[in-house]
């Protein structure tokens, strides 16, 4: 007789396999109208101290404040004074303006690599601005814009861009790999994810210490794939660690689209609900609604109410990387049709209909900044660029492998030191 | 290494046409060929599908082959090795794509403590077939984590196999004989190489694949046995033991200095052709092991301890290690890193005591 069990395998077509597609190939023209957007202002702003399950509905739904109409709308409004308004402009542009410069620096060799945030930058400047300097940051390689913001000189981002004998990371890291402790910036890693767990980690210490200092991370939503961000959402949902997860929702992971990481099914945010953290869903593209939504978040976390994940719902504009050519694999369609606008635009004309600013102001200040970058690279280069000979002394490749120098270390600096010697013989 | 599909007849090498190939293009067509053998086998990995990988080595294979056979999967070495685990026990025969060997750490739980251990711990019910295809090595300025080779990682373990190709004449079919094992193989594929024969001399224009003779790649189906060295060159005077892009820096640095070494090309790791390095040695009396990685505990350490061990009597000078230096990648100085043709250079004067 057969078992229960297996008539449930009666009268039941064949399994297949689904492997997600995206909308849109080269060529295709390119329709988002199923991208729900919903209205600015029309979404509630539970307290900061509610429970994670109050947030349930934000993390389906898009937090938005700036309006068609340019105006800021509804109770995520962050109100803020139009000095600051301006200043985030500032810092965004800023960040647009190095990206192009460093980008066209590599395509004409001064460097071997480069990746730019072109569409994303609210995402880390609108970020930032809501916490506070000293606040941890544990960032992945598409967060220049939280170094610009908090003041990082760009001479130092460009010598260790160029590798060059002024990069304080000594030549070791890739370009934009940057570390800056003084900026409370971890040290970014290539391999992804990995920083999820360590915000963690320094939001315990944080707690364990009485601090009042928080920890926020980034990453991509193709990373979210990576255990380590499962890893770190179980152990901030265990201690109620005051970390902020954001996750830069900019749809590709390269040539993978967001389907590949889970959107299919549901959103990034949602991810919260099973661990029981608090979660929302905010237009990345809007610079208030991010420093609204990081600022709620922040004030969660630093009064004991535990973390939150926020995912920003935004648009990876140009290539992953210098390496990667996105006409292979997407629509060049996409960019224009993007539902949610340019972030730097759209806090430009916030602030032109607040009467807080003029396109001839941003023409002026966009001229000062692409003048700012090209001194700070003139500057840059007395110190070298890649390959050409202006590096760190040879014998640092050997320091900070250990604190100190081992006899087999100290054995292979010598050799690398003969070498260069029979090299360029001098 | 038994071959559980094909009932073909492999093509006489000797009589199939052939083409030049780059190394990319040469495991784009093994992985092509087995596709089309074998409905198993299955290609996945973090942009292979729809895009062709990032190094194109999986090119158009989704589009011909389709997408349940071809896939992009999500972010997550973990996932995808572990999946290939399952697979594997359903009886698939999964060839997944590591982008960089410097990803591979987070799928190391599922490679050494399951992939490399089902066979043993059920007795032989379940096994691992499973390919894991990855780039590696330096010489790109990819910083520290694109450049790392960490073979003596995957040797150290018990139950897997690694290969290394050093040709596309090689890379095909080691990568042929690889997908038919069954049991789970590591393949680093040395990306320096992918386009040309790089031999170190990196201030020097670089040359593509084309004209060189182990670029000259049969078509269709043949495989090169895994654990089975290649004679690069014969000599008298010293053996080398190199593989994947170091072959190469070895052979530019004898020719230029006019040395009569034999070269073998390891291809494979484990198992290790070790009758292959014991008749060189015998022969030679001298023996140099060269790889890119960093030294210690690095795979040539494992070489030296062999070639102590089962050619004491015929050495007449001690074992000689060019490798990386044991610390990161650095980007900047890569050139100062790579085990280059001063530091080969040095260490066979030092071998024929010059
Ligand atoms: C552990 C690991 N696996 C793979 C890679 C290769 N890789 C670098 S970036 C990237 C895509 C990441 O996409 P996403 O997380 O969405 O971030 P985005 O680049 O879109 O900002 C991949 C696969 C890596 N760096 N580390």
């Amino acid at each position: 007789m057969a078992r229960e069990g297996e008539r449930g395998r009666y009268n039941r077509p064949r399994l297949s396999l689904h492997v997600p597609e995206p909308q849109f190939r080269p060529g295709d023209t390119v329709d988002f109208s199923n991208i729900p957007v919903s209205e600015a202002g029309a979404q509630a702003r539970p307290d900061e101290a509610c429970q994670p399950i109050e947030t349930t509905a934000l993390c389906y739904d898009l937090v938005r404040v700036l309006g068609d109409d340019h105006r800021a709308h509804g109770p995520w409004d962050p109100r803020l004074a139009p000095d600051e308004l301006r200043q985030m402009l500032r810092d965004m542009a800023l960040v647009r303006a190095f990206d192009e410069r460093m980008y066209r620096g590599q395509r004409q060799g001064k460097t071997s690599f480069y990746m730019k945030c072109t569409g994303e930058e609210a995402t880390s400047v609108a970020a930032v601005h809501a916490l506070a300097s000293d606040d941890m940051v544990f960032p992945s390689y598409r967060q220049q814009g939280i170094l610009i913001a908090r003041g990082y000189p760009l001479i130092e981002m460009i010598n260790q861009i160029y590798s060059n004998r002024g990069d304080k990371l000594k030549g070791r890291q890739l370009p934009i790999m940057y570390s800056s402790r003084a900026h409370s910036f971890f040290t970014i890693s290539g391999n992804l994810a990995t920083q999820v767990p360590q915000a963690v980690g320094w939001a315990m210490a944080s707690a364990i210490r009485h601090d009042s200092r928080i920890a926020a991370t980034w990453l991509g939503e193709g990373s979210t794939a990576e255990g380590d961000f499962h890893s770190g959402m179980t152990f901030a949902a265990v201690y109620n660690a005051p970390v902020i997860f954001n996750v830069v929702n900019n749809q590709w992971a390269i040539s993978s689209f967001s389907g590949f990481a889970g959107s299919e099914r549901t959103t990034f945010a949602a991810r919260a609900i099973g661990y029981g953290i608090a979660g929302l869903r905010v237009d990345g593209n809007d610079p208030l609604a991010v420093y609204a939504a990081v600022r709620w978040a922040a004030d969660r976390a630093r009064s004991n109410n535990g973390p939150t994940l926020i995912e920003h719902f935004t648009y990876r504009a140009e290539g992953h990387s210098t390496s990667d050519d996105p006409s292979a694999y997407r629509s060049a369609r996409e960019r224009e049709e993007w539902p949610l606008g340019d972030p730097i635009m759209r806090l430009k004309q916030h602030l032109i209909a607040i009467g807080e600013w003029s396109d001839e102001q941003h023409r002026e200040m966009d001229l000062a900044l692409a003048e700012e970058v090209k001194a700070a690279t003139k500057e840059a280069e007395k110190n070298g660029i890649l390959g050409h000979g202006m590096h760190h002394p040879f014998h640092t490749m050997f320091e900070d492998v250990f604190e100190e120098l081992p006899w087999h270390l100290e054995e292979q600096a010598d050799q690398a030191i003969r070498e260069r010697q029979i090299k360029w013989p001098q | 290494m038994a071959s559980v599909i094909g009932d073909e007849e492999p093509v006489s090498l000797s009589e199939a046409p052939v083409r030049s190939l780059n190394m990319i293009e040469a495991i784009n067509d093994a992985l092509d060929i087995m596709l089309e053998r074998d409905p198993d086998v299955i290609v996945m990995g973090e942009d292979v599908g729809y895009f062709g990988g990032v190094f194109r080595a999986t090119a158009h294979l989704q589009e011909k082959h389709g997408k349940t056979r071809v896939f992009d999967t999500p972010i997550s070495e973990c996932g995808i090795i572990g999946v290939a685990v399952g697979m594997g026990a359903y009886g698939l025969r999964p060839v997944p794509e590591i982008q960089f060997a410097d990803y591979i750490y987070p799928g190391l739980d599922q490679l050494i403590s399951e992939a490399a251990r089902l066979r043993y711990r059920s007795a032989g019910e379940f096994i691992a077939p499973m390919t894991v295809r990855s780039p590696f090595g330096g010489g790109i300025f990819g910083g520290q984590t694109h450049s790392q080779s960490p073979e003596a990682i995957f040797t150290h373990v018990s139950g897997l196999k690694t290969v290394v190709p050093s040709t596309p004449h090689d890379a095909k079919g080691l990568l042929i004989a690889a997908i038919e094992d069954n049991d789970p193989v590591i393949f680093f594929e040395p990306k320096r190489i992918y386009n040309g024969p790089f031999d170190g001399y990196y201030d020097k224009p670089t040359k593509p694949w084309k004209d060189h003779p182990d670029a000259k790649v049969p078509e269709g189906y043949y495989s090169i046995p895994l654990g089975k060295a290649r004679v690069v060159r014969e000599g008298q005077a010293l053996t080398v033991l190199a593989y994947g892009t170091m072959v190469h820096v070895a052979e530019a640095v004898c020719r230029e200095k006019g040395v009569d070494a034999e070269i073998l090309d390891l291809r494979t790791l484990v198992p290790l052709d070790i009758e292959a390095v014991e008749k060189s040695v015998e022969k030679t009396g001298r023996c140099l092991v060269i790889h890119e990685a960093t030294r210690t505990s690095g795979f040539g350490a494992e070489l030296a301890a062999l070639v102590q061990e089962r050619c004491f009597y015929h050495l007449e000078a001690p074992v000689e290690r060019v490798t990386g230096f044991d610390t990161p990648y650095p980007h900047s100085l890569e050139w100062a890193y790579f085990p280059g043709p001063i530091r080969t250079g040095e260490a066979i004067d030092k071998l024929l005591g010059a």
